[in-house]
């Protein structure tokens, strides 16, 4: 699989690739926190504010009618970038937290009782665990977790003994944020749904390495957010199901998500807009538009190909070094890659590597359990995107070098 | 030697340095040389919890004097801890309260103070001066 494009060619279209940092080329290895955007979106949302900006689904003028339309079809291409079968069943939120917590509070007030329990993993980002746990106390519900090898392997085994007939969803992520685990979502949906209880997936890291096809995987929730698809910030998607989320009481009430609205009753849109309260960032959804397109138009198999190769010079040459301790070797991850360089504190290694113009996550990574399971307080995450190079990879494991050297 | 004098005194030894790698190199050697730590005091009452390093801090009062012992689980964190216990400890509480403290600036570690760094340091140092105020009014109602 070749990407549409050259390295090159393609680290012209971020123009942030080229900043210095401290005097240094910047490296940017913090892909998984937030990633670039490339001049194809910065466009776009300029262009709209320019040229086409106006209120959606209020006007019947025709800036409203343009940008109402360019919305929608905004909707479509969310609704074919993760295979959706149809558009109804995508709503646009805020981002990834943001579509957790709505499903945890419509799916909570519908669905779970006192006693009932929720499962999710021990290898949650805290935005898979809070909500939950809030739902939890709001009911007296129960949240139970699955447990992972120190490989960082889910535990299929004890999943399935911990699915019982309290059970009333499962919410399991994707990827792992720390460890680049690809979790078999699509077993642990069907297993579930042998027992005729829904799943969520948390997409954040799942949804720019390749291929989400949610048809396929069968999940009744698939959720993520622009700005780690190489989009902007403060636009997610909340994919459910169209019959589920028909049963599902809104959880915001205002503008947009009504149908009629007196002072003694008040009935609801229909999908997707129920879900949509007041105005949505629309300018967000036509640039995450704009982004997933951009890596349709690169090839998807191609760009994960190329993290996957990314991901092998960065694990060969990090293992190299001496007293390295690398959290995630599961057969199947992403290009993250979690480590300790022997026993040195993971934010001295990040400011000595920042001075260098590297940048990396250092600490909890938001997966304080995660962290407690290994024993440590933190560790430094390098994660990888197809614009990186090989000679970034390379400055990384020299900058791990010399900070192993400073800290003899 | 006064709180003024000891800055200047840190921001000449700092002036020597050609780049930010000898900076770091000398911090993470005075991280090295700070004073042992009790480790009947690394408690959560002397904690000062960052999100990305720790801070343990503890003070004692006697004969009028402040003195601080502090601790870190990160190298560089505890060579600037190893600054601030110079410049602040066996001062008086009114020496602490009245301080003005630029050296950080001065030797370009502002970064490292600043709340978003989020390593404790800045809760330390807010820490040193609410103990002075603390000892200090101790000292006028006595």
């Amino acid at each position: 699989m070749q990407l549409a494009k050259s390295i090159e060619e393609i680290r012209a279209d971020f123009p942030i690739l080229s900043t210095m940092a401290h005097g240094k080329p910047l490296v940017y290895l913090d892909n998984g926190a937030t990633t670039q955007k490339p001049l194809q979106v910065i466009n776009v949302m300029e262009e709209l504010y320019r040229t086409t900006n106006a209120n959606v689904h209020r006007g019947v003028h025709y800036l409203s009618d343009r940008v109402s339309e360019r919305y929608e079809a905004a909707r479509e291409t969310a609704r074919a970038f993760i295979n959706a079968r149809s558009r109804e069943e995508i709503i646009f939120t805020a981002g990834t937290t943001a579509s957790i917590n709505a499903v945890a509070f419509s799916f909570g007030e519908r669905y779970v009782r006192e006693g009932d329990e929720i499962l999710i993993s021990g290898m949650e980002h805290h935005a898979n665990i809070v909500p939950w746990q809030m739902l939890c106390e709001r009911k007296r519900a129960k949240l139970k977790i699955i447990p992972f090898s120190d490989e960082g392997v889910l535990d299929i085994e004890a999943y399935r003994t911990l699915l019982t007939e309290r059970t009333r969803i499962v919410a399991v992520t994707h990827v792992s944020n720390v460890l680049g685990t690809v979790n078999p979502v699509k077993e642990i949906v069907a297993e579930a749904h042998r027992h005729g209880i829904p799943v969520l997936v948390d997409g954040a890291q799942g949804i720019q390495h390749g291929l989400v096809d949610v048809t396929d995987l069968d999940c009744d929730f698939y959720v993520f957010s622009g700005h780690k698809v190489y989009g902007p910030n403060g636009i997610g998607v909340l994919y459910g199901k169209a019959d589920m989320l028909n049963e599902l009481p809104p959880y915001q009430g205002g503008g947009d998500m009504v149908a009629n609205v007196t002072f003694e009753k008040t009935t609801y849109n229909v999908l997707p807009f129920k879900f949509e309260a007041g105005t949505t960032n629309f300018t967000g959804a036509i640039g995450l538009a704009a982004a997933l397109d951009y890596l349709s138009a690169l090839g998807r198999e191609a760009v994960a190909q190329r993290e996957q190769s990314l991901l092998a010079l960065a694990t060969a040459g990090l293992s190299a070094i001496d007293g390295i301790r690398i959290y995630g070797t599961a057969p199947h991850k992403v290009s993250v890659i979690s480590f300790l360089p022997g026993t040195i504190h993971q934010l001295d290694a990040g400011m000595i590597l920042d001075k260098m113009g590297i940048a990396v996550r250092t600490g909890t990574h938001c997966a304080q359990p995660l962290m407690e399971r290994y024993g440590i307080t933190g560790n430094i995450r390098a994660s990888i995107a197809f614009y990186n190079t090989e000679d970034e990879v390379e400055a990384l494991v020299k900058g791990i070098r010399r900070v192993t050297e400073m800290f003899v | 030697m006064n709180i003024n004098e000891i800055q200047d005194q840190i921001i000449e030894e700092f002036a020597v340095f050609g780049d930010w790698m000898e900076r770091y190199e000398y911090l993470i050697d005075l991280g090295r040389s700070l004073g042992p730590f009790d480790e009947k005091h690394k408690t959560p009452e002397y904690l000062i919890e960052g999100c990305q390093s720790k801070v343990w801090l503890y003070p004692s009062f006697e004969n009028g004097i402040i003195t601080f012992s502090a601790e870190s689980d990160a190298l560089i964190t505890r060579g600037i801890v190893a600054l601030l216990v110079r410049v602040f400890s066996g001062r008086t509480p009114a020496e602490i309260v009245d301080a003005n403290i630029y050296f950080i600036e001065k030797i370009g570690l502002r970064e490292n103070l600043s709340p978003t760094r989020s390593n404790g340091l800045l809760a330390m140092m807010k820490q040193m001066r609410l103990y002075a105020l603390a000892y200090k009014s101790k000292q006028e109602h006595s």
